[in-house]
């Protein structure tokens, strides 16, 4: 790197705005449909500065939702999936050299919390311990984040919102979440939505035709049963959605739900069977 | 592996060697020339199963090896079975026995290839079917194999083999028409009506019968079309054109609004012209509307008791209202209160086994009875202390401990309820470990592998002080962090070290008489195969048995302490699990959770390993009861930290574990000899 080379360091300048945190401000509203009075516990939260845990399964609409809350209430938002090499510094930001100079680089809390956005951690069990507490003092009446590299002390402007999501269904017990963490937060519980709803969901966002959504949507329910007999979960939203897609996309359905529904959900040879069984008596 | 064949010669040696055939003067050189043309997967499997046997007894081994040159080839895929069947025999009566066993098995095997090759058995398809019919609607059926084809609402009998249609496709749709024809009887209504005022008139009441079977086929075809038409298409295609004569009394029951009084009414239709035989359709399983009655008025007045006990509580008259009672005999509703609860009263309100109750309350009548609305009276739960005297004769020592136990009828404690004995496990065949480790050497391997990436050890822990490599993040970031004047993290290493897993577990094993057999064997090779296992990955573990006979004898046995090493004496008493009596689960939930609370570990999980619901003698502990303590005593030892996750092999369907277990803790296996190699994988992804 050649750094008396001013048009050399332009583009390092350009690529690290690339690494910069994007922060989402949301033109079009995210469609979704709600199915209890999430909506107004969600605005009650953020107009009371309390963070918010989404509890559900997998693919039921607890991402869609808070984008959709993001431009409700004109928040950008900065959405962080969690995994298990998540560090603090990932989260609240790093010093980068660039050429002899230093520079700080903002990690997406840190992001959020000074842009009084909306920040998603997703799957939040999935981060690592020591990582979770960096929140903690967000979630209290504090309402700050130290950021103990710069010995800065950033106190979250009232518009800053904490939302976690949560996946109960898990099984291991070293990824229970600590009621430390648990009761910091108010909870919503998210499920998979009644059939009609569920349907009008699947027909929207995969583009098929009411019929064809209200099967996918009676499959999606009889996987759902196979919980804990030969399946870990049943089928979410999102995975109707892209079986109602691949259909959309002139895949005959039968097809099209085993590529995306059966498959992913299991491995072992009756229940692969079972499920195509309940493909080809749905379509 | 190397997939040539061995040779002859190569064969030999290796038999030589296993049967240490030279000392006995025989010699392997005409079952090694069979052998040899084999594919080599199988000549390994005879080998296999040669070293097996020779561990028994080296005529066993010979045996064997002798009758598989000849029979390998034709047994195939059963093989392993064949071979099982003549360990079996031996175990019970010797050599001659065992021979004899071998020859028939293989014979039978022979007869039922040539039978059909399309043929299905109804053990090749039971696992896809019963979890098929477990995703449909309504209340879970269990799948068992039978005479002919029929269900009693609750139970489903499938043939035990199909061989009508021509190949096996066909046959497994032929299977999956007859149980789906069987599970819309139950959910369509076919018992909602008593047709013994219409069988009486039929001189014949076999023929009756059928024809009422045939013409709810019908109909029932057509329920399944609206909700499942793609099924009902399969079924339409299978069993080709009604006959010309019926297609009228077809098109009738088809329609939407048609119910099982039409198909009576086209009964009658058929007797006033004189019915002959039906015709024959493979796909309509048989009527008992006797039995299915039965079995239906029973399950009515079950439920009925559950949704108005339900009621109760809801409207405060029940035990819940007295709970604050501190007495063991909290007072129930009184009389004058039993008015009717609205009608359209929202299902959602009530707790999820009076709910369940509710929904199949509505199957049973197509909506819910409004007797069942009346919220139970007073003397709906006499206490009832079934057997409790002593019936085995060791109990003159005092109990180690007492437990209370939790009755839901009267929602309170019965105080120091239940007697705990608890004692060493016996030990049993010293041998017995050492053989399942050689014979499951290869699972153990492999489960060893995966269980290596729970332990961390590949795993790099990122920005330690000190370590053997160093960690260019954390490096590049403190020279950041020096430039701009802040103060730089000396955690700048990585170090492979092993991660702190902090985790205590309980295994609890039922030594319940219901075990005996594929199941204890099943429980005793999975705990051989967690314990090599889990050695490895250095959690702290405790096996412990448990059984009993009554409250006054709830036995727990020590098979291994949490400071037990896994040693000989160990293995020997892991040998040495045994099928003994019933099964009174929250009592041994209690106390183990109890020892698994003491240890000092961040994270303890109770594993138990059992074959079906909470059971005791007299009929007291069986269902309800016991499961509602057994929860009770789950949700107790949850409150203290303690996590269970609940093993089960039953293969039919396990209904009743959602309540116990919650939603997520639990899974079932539907066949024993799937357990060893399911518990690591469940151990693994509990843990990880
Ligand atoms: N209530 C809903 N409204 C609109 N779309 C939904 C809803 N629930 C689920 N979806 C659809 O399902 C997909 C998966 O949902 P997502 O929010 O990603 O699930 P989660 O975050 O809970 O795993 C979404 O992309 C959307 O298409
Ligand atoms: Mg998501």
């Amino acid at each position: 790197m050649n750094n008396t080379n001013p048009a050399g360091r332009t583009d390092v300048r350009a690529d690290l705005r690339k690494l910069a945190t994007p922060l989402v401000r949301l033109a079009s509203e995210p469609y979704y449909h709600a199915t209890g009075d999430e909506l107004a516990v969600f605005e009650a939260a953020a107009r009371s500065c309390l963070p918010v845990m989404l509890k559900g399964p997998t693919g039921c609409g607890k991402t869609r939702f808070v984008e959709h809350m993001a431009w409700r209430l004109k928040r950008p938002l900065v959405t962080v999936a969690c995994h298990d090499d998540l560090t603090t510094a990932d989260l609240v930001g790093r010093y980068l050299i660039v050429g002899d100079e230093t520079v700080w680089m903002d990690g997406p809390l840190v992001a959020a919390v000074r842009a009084g956005a909306i920040c998603y951690l997703d799957e939040i069990v999935e981060a690592r311990k020591d990582t979770t507490v960096v929140i903690h003092p967000l979630t209290d009446s504090r309402r700050a984040l130290p950021v103990e590299k710069r010995g800065e002390y950033i106190e979250a402007p009232p518009d800053f919102m904490l939302v976690i999501s949560y996946n109960p269904g898990y099984q291991s017990v070293l990824k229970e979440m600590k009621p430390s963490t648990r009761q910091r937060f108010v909870a919503l519980d998210f499920d998979y939505p009644e059939a009609e709803v569920e349907a009008r969901i699947v027909a929207h966002e995969g583009g098929v035709d009411a019929d064809t959504a209200k099967k996918l949507v009676k499959l999606g329910s009889l996987t759902r049963k196979l919980k804990g007999a030969g399946l870990d979960e049943g089928a979410g939203t999102r995975l109707l959605v892209h079986a109602a897609q691949l259909i959309a996309a002139g895949m005959a359905p039968p097809i099209a739900c085993t590529a995306a529904i059966a498959r992913p959900l299991a491995d072992e040879a009756d229940t692969r069977d079972a499920l195509d069984d309940l493909i080809r008596a749905v379509f | 592996m190397d997939e040539r064949k061995l040779f002859a010669h190569e064969l030999e040696a290796r038999l030589d060697e296993l049967l240490l055939l030279s000392l006995r003067q025989r010699s392997a050189e005409e079952p090694a020339a069979l052998l040899e043309a084999l594919p080599r997967q199988m000549q390994e499997r005879v080998l296999h199963w040669a070293g097996v046997a020779a561990q028994t007894s080296d005529d066993l081994g010979w045996l064997i090896v002798s009758l598989a040159a000849t029979r390998a080839a034709s047994l195939g895929e059963n093989f392993d079975d064949w071979v099982r069947a003549g360990l079996d025999a031996y175990d019970r009566s010797g050599l001659a026995a065992t021979r004899k066993a071998l020859n028939e098995f293989a014979e039978t095997h022979r007869n039922r290839e040539q039978r059909s090759q399309g043929g299905v058995s109804f053990a090749a398809i039971e696992g896809r079917l019963s979890r098929f019919l477990h995703a449909l609607d309504g209340r879970p059926l269990k799948l068992v194999s039978g005479k002919t084809a029929w269900t009693d609402t609750e139970t489903l009998w499938l043939p035990e083999r199909l061989d009508v249609a021509p190949d096996a496709t066909a046959n497994r749709l032929l299977y999956k028409a007859m149980a789906a024809l069987l599970w819309a009887q139950t959910r369509f209504g076919t018992f909602n009506l008593d047709p013994e005022a219409e069988l009486e008139l039929w001189s014949d009441r076999g023929r009756g019968l059928a024809w009422f079977a045939l013409f709810e086929a019908m109909r029932l075809e057509a329920c399944i079309a609206l909700e499942l038409p793609g099924l009902a298409l399969d079924i339409a295609r299978l069993r080709g054109p009604w006959p010309a004569d019926l297609a009228a009394a077809a098109a009738k029951l088809a329609r939407p609004e048609a119910t099982v009084a039409d198909s009576l009414a086209c009964m009658a239709e058929r007797r006033r012209v004189g019915a002959g035989d039906t015709p024959n359709f493979p796909h309509v399983g048989a009527l008992d509307p006797v039995a299915a009655r039965r079995v239906r008025a029973a399950r009515i007045t079950r439920e009925m008791a559950i949704v108005r006990r339900a009621l109760n509580v809801l409207r405060g008259t029940g035990p819940n209202g007295a709970a604050a009672d501190k007495s063991d005999y909290p007072p129930l509703a009184a009389e004058s209160e039993t008015q009717v609860v609205d009608p359209q009263f929202d299902l959602l309100s009530l707790p999820p086994p009076a709910r369940e109750a509710a929904k199949s309350l509505m199957q049973d009548f197509g909506e819910i009875p409004p007797e069942a609305l009346h919220p139970a009276g007073p003397g709906a739960w006499q206490p009832v202390d079934a057997v409790d005297t002593p019936i085995t004769a060791s109990c003159t020592t005092p109990p180690d401990a007492f437990y209370d136990e939790w009755d839901y009828r009267r929602a309170a404690w019965r105080h120091d309820w239940c007697h705990l004995y608890e004692m060493e496990a016996p030990a049993g065949d010293h041998g017995w470990v050492d053989e399942v480790r050689r014979r499951h050497a290869h699972l153990i391997r492999s489960i060893r592998r995966r269980f290596e990436a729970l332990r961390g050890e590949d795993k790099p822990q990122r920005r330690q002080f000190d370590g053997e490599e160093i960690d260019l993040d954390a490096q590049v970031e403190a020279r950041a962090d020096r430039k701009s004047g802040a103060e730089p993290s000396s955690r700048l290493f990585i170090h492979r070290r092993r991660v702190e897993r902090s985790l205590a577990v309980m295994f609890m094993v039922d030594m319940s008489g219901s075990t005996k057999g594929w199941v204890n064997d099943a429980e005793r090779e999975s705990l051989v195969l967690l314990c090599e296992a889990i050695e490895s990955l250095g959690d702290s573990y405790a096996i412990y048995g448990f059984s009993g006979w009554t409250r006054t004898h709830c036995d727990i046995y020590r098979i291994k302490r949490f400071g037990d090493r896994y040693d000989a004496a160990t293995r020997q008493r892991i040998a040495g699990i045994e099928a003994r009596d019933y099964t009174r689960m929250g009592v041994a939930v209690r106390h183990l959770s109890g020892l698994l609370v003491r240890q000092n570990t961040r994270h303890k999980l109770l594993v138990t390993l059992s074959d079906g619901r909470p059971d005791d003698y007299g009929d007291e502990y069986r269902g309800r009861y016991g499961i509602e303590d057994t929860r009770r005593a789950l949700l107790e030892a949850r409150e203290k930290g303690v996590r269970s996750y609940c093993v089960t092999i039953d293969r039919h369907g396990a209904d009743y574990l959602p309540q116990l277990y919650g939603p997520a803790h639990y899974s079932v296996i539907d066949d024993a000899k799937k357990l060893p190699q399911k518990i690591a994988e469940i151990y693994r992804k509990l843990t990880g």
